[in-house]
């Protein structure tokens, strides 16, 4: 197809026919900020943080919606436009609190970013401020839409990624807010608590309750790994900070899941650190349990093993392997009761 | 999985996610609550049916989420699948309407199973199926005007004792509609637990060897004891259920289970309880003391996902890393190096690896579907089987062009009435299956504080019409039993289920389902009827 030629910044840049003044830019590594942006949603409009000018066009115009047209010349960090960045950023933090000192997403705010890049500390217009109750009960997703910039992310995650729509803005100018039907609880809703709009908040608005006080965003440290449930192979990126999980984010290059996932792959990890978990090897006696080492354990079902393998012979042995462990797991578990046992006696619950 | 053997060759998924969520125009959903169940491939499924208008065929006796979204919600009673998919494989035949060019180039047996689904006209199969023959009609006229279409199932297939015949009769739809081999097409059966693919790949099944190799007959023999180095037995091994039975009768002494929960997962816990008493030496290697844990002579600690490295292949044959995160806790170790350690201390140094790298590379020298998976290749984004050599870029949809064994088969499939079927003494169809926020035995999800938070008992679904004959009153505790043993557990009446079923799902040791159904296995893929057995419900004293 032929590309569309447009100026950036004086840059000259062939875009891909059908893209937006925002993608051509990206493409080439020119920066626009955004805020309701998301590369994984549909573009909304919203916040005019994008703004850029182009020439020909009598006012400003988004770049995440504006189409790149042959001939076009964009000019993205002009004084008009820098001017009108601020003062989109200025009437934002006007209905903002500024307590990033004990905000979960400090370090990890879009809104936050581009104040500081911008430079703006506090904002020429004092003025009515919301003062919404934090109150929703569930166990999964603090909602404190007093730092929430109407972005409408999240209501296009639960539309676009989910597809229950339990969320839409309510009202309009001033009173608009983002809310279930009847602006109630999410557990009196569609919401299936997949934690999408949580991924995709750009700001405090909507954080993982887990999370609360566990730590800083610069202090954790994220791995790369798949989900412990079902056999979609969902990747998930743990956030870990000194040997423990505190929240699991999306991971967006994901093969399967794109970065999407349920209630169970962001918030049904931590069953890891339950006070349940098995810590030392046991032994029955007397028909109870009692702590044993490593070695005692090992040689007493080696002993066993071997003992029921002479005697009854192996096919007195049955092994179950497990659908929760590795390839690799389940290899050895195989070719135990294969190779040392002498059996194919092994199974797992494939069909359960 | 031994359906989609005989019909292609290959047990396994036909097709990818992507190309399901972006191809299909039709979806045919059988037994599958896949937004609860495989909540991410349900999202991108009313992704597809709400941004691009693809249609929804969900078969299903229950109301359940994806239904709401369904241009056809079939009804059909528990354990009556052959029946309904006979019933539109007549309707296509009938108005000619199958895919006639992609029949004769690429399958074998279509007179048979022509023959046999005329015995089903959708007059007689809507009878059996308790739905009405244009529900039928129309699910055939949707297939056939929407091409590609993408059959998906789960459980709700195969869990029954014609489970074997179930899946046949599945893989013999979507060859008459030439919907194999292509992109948005495919007999796609969902995979419940993480892992559950890798495990069969890697051989922890009874008849085979890693990557699906016959334990029976030397060929396969001789190679796994020349790279073993010890001599094997040819004889095909017994099954998890048909172990549990020998226990009980003294046949099999001991046992090794590694994160399995019979106790809670298997049918008829009661039984299964007698038979792990019945061993002489039972050995459990976990992360929690499980319900079955609790049985065990000895008790060895394990590691969580988080706290290892290796693979987990997923549903769509997809081999990924799975990267430790954190360290186990306490002495807990990791399972191969556990494996390994009780084999040296019999004398057999073969399993004594240094890490899952290693093991990996073994598994890539004897396994051929696996044979370019290497740890080198595998990524971000993982690579998909079969791929057999560190050139080939793995395989998203099989059996394009050819059918693994060469053309597709067609079988002719009768339908049979479940094992156990209402009467007067026990009136109503049970049947189980799982919720959104809660995994298989619960281990895992009943010990996270919020998903036990939000669901936090087992419920026993009632149709109202039923609840008020009983009267029992919707929140109210109800006795439910069977033949083999009752549960206690609270009633929520509503229109999910249809009139004379009960549906509950078995999370919960407490209230355990599984100490309901029945241990009726298929004879030949031994999946127990999980979906069908005889229950009275009663309200609790």
């Amino acid at each position: 197809m032929t590309k569309v030629n447009i100026t950036i910044d004086g840059q000259k840049i062939a875009a891909r026919p059908g893209s937006t003044v925002l993608e051509a830019a990206q493409e080439v590594g020119i920066d626009i900020p955004t805020l309701c942006y998301h590369p994984a949603l549909p573009p909304e409009g919203a916040c005019r943080v994008c703004l850029v000018e182009i020439e020909r066009q009598r006012t400003l115009q988004p770049a995440c919606t504006f189409p790149a047209t042959e001939g076009m010349v964009v000019h993205t960090c002009s004084e008009k436009v820098v001017e009108a960045r601020k003062f989109v950023l200025e009437l934002l933090l006007s209905d903002h609190p500024l307590d990033c000192m004990t905000c979960e997403m400090n370090g990890n705010c879009e809104l936050q970013d581009l104040a500081y890049e911008y430079g703006i500390k506090e904002t020429r217009f004092p003025g009515e401020q919301h003062t919404y109750l934090v109150d929703d009960p569930n166990p999964f997703i603090e909602r404190d839409y007093n730092k929430c910039i109407l972005c409408r992310r999240c209501v296009r995650a639960c539309s676009y990624m989910n597809g229950v729509e339990a969320i839409g803005v309510m009202h309009r100018g001033f009173q608009a807010k983002i809310g279930t039907a009847f602006d109630g609880y999410l557990e009196d809703s569609p919401c299936e608590f997949c934690g999408m709009c949580v991924a995709v908040c750009p700001t405090g608005a909507l954080t993982p309750k887990q999370r609360k006080g566990k730590g800083r965003e610069w202090e954790f440290k994220k791995v790369t790994t798949l989900c412990s449930y079902c056999g979609v192979g969902c990747q998930i990126d743990l956030n870990i900070k000194d040997g423990r999980i505190i929240q699991a984010t999306s991971h967006w290059d994901g093969p399967a899941n794109h970065g999407w996932t349920c209630v169970k792959g962001r918030f049904g990890w931590d069953y890891v650190h339950h006070p349940d978990r098995l810590t030392k090897p046991l032994i029955k006696k007397d028909g109870a349990f009692v702590e044993a080492t490593w070695d005692e354990a090992l040689d007493l079902v080696a002993s066993k093993f071997r003992e029921v393998k002479e005697k009854d012979g192996a096919d007195a042995f049955g092994a179950l392997s497990s659908a929760k462990c590795t390839n690799e797991e389940n290899y050895v578990m195989q070719k135990f009761a294969r190779a040392v046992m002498g059996t194919n006696n092994v199974d797992h619950c494939a069909r359960l | 999985m031994t359906g989609l053997v005989t019909a292609f060759g290959s047990g396994a998924m036909t097709n990818s996610l992507d190309d399901i969520a972006n191809d299909a125009q039709v979806y045919f959903i059988i037994g599958s609550n896949t937004t609860e169940n495989h909540p991410v491939l349900g999202m991108r499924i009313r992704q597809a049916v709400k941004q691009r208008g693809a249609k929804l065929i969900v078969c299903d006796p229950r109301s359940i989420p994806i239904t709401e979204f369904a241009t056809l919600h079939i009804r059909q009673k528990p354990g009556t699948d052959i029946a309904l998919l006979n019933g539109i494989m007549h309707v296509l035949i009938a108005e000619g309407l199958y895919d006639k060019k992609f029949v004769e180039e690429r399958t074998e047996g279509l007179e048979e199973l022509k023959a046999k689904v005329m015995e089903y006209p959708p007059e007689r199969a809507s009878e059996i199926c308790s739905i009405t023959p244009e529900e039928i009609i129309e699910a055939a006229h949707l297939l056939a005007k929407n091409r590609p279409g993408a059959l998906l199932y789960a459980m709700g297939i195969t869990q029954h004792t014609t489970g074997h015949q179930n899946v046949l009769s599945c893989a013999n739809l979507q060859m008459l509609l030439g919907n194999m081999g292509v992109p948005g097409g495919g007999v796609n059966p969902l995979r419940g637990q993480v892992n559950v693919q890798g495990a069969c790949d890697m051989g922890a099944l009874v008849n085979v060897y890693p990557g699906y190799q016959k334990v029976a007959g030397p060929a396969m023999r001789e190679k796994f004891e020349k790279a073993w180095g010890v001599p094997l037995s040819d004889k095909v091994g017994i099954t998890l259920v048909e172990m549990l039975n020998k226990a009980e009768k003294g046949e099999i002494k001991a046992m090794y289970i590694m994160g399995e929960n019979p106790m809670v997962s298997d049918p008829d816990v009661n039984h299964v309880e007698k038979c792990l008493k019945s061993l002489d030496f039972l050995v459990l290697q976990d992360i929690f003391l499980t319900e079955t844990a609790a049985l065990a002579d000895v008790v060895l600690p394990g590691p969580s996902f988080a706290e290892k490295d290796g693979t987990f292949t997923n549903t769509e044959r997809r081999i990924q890393f799975v990267r430790q995160a954190i360290d186990p806790p306490g002495e807990a170790r990791q399972d191969w190096w556990i494996s390994g350690e009780i084999a040296r201390r019999m004398g057999y140094d073969g399993l004594a690896y240094n890490s899952p790298r290693e093991i990996m590379d073994e598994i890539n020298c004897l396994t051929p579907i696996y044979g370019g998976i290497t740890w080198d290749r595998i990524g971000t984004q993982g690579l998909q089987w079969p791929c057999s050599n560190a050139e080939h870029q793995g395989t998203p949809i099989l059996h394009v062009g050819r059918f693994s064994r060469g053309l597709g088969h067609f079988s002719a499939v009768d339908w049979l009435p479940p094992t156990e079927e209402p009467d007067e003494q026990y009136p109503f169809i049970f049947t189980t299956g799982r919720v959104l926020y809660h995994f298989h035995t619960g281990s895992m999800s009943r010990r996270s504080e919020g998903l036990d938070a939000i669901y936090p008992e087992a419920m026993v679904e009632l149709n109202p019409e039923d609840a008020s004959r009983l009267g029992i009153a919707d929140g109210q505790m109800v006795k439910v039993s069977s033949r083999r043993g009752e549960v206690t557990a609270r009633a929520e009446v509503s229109g999910k289920v249809e009139p004379g079923v009960v549906f509950m799902a078995w999370h919960f040791a407490e209230a355990a389902a599984n100490k309901l159904t029945i241990a009726a296995l298929d004879p030949t893929a031994k999946i127990p009827e999980y979906k069908v057995c005889a229950v009275k419900v009663e309200a609790a004293a």
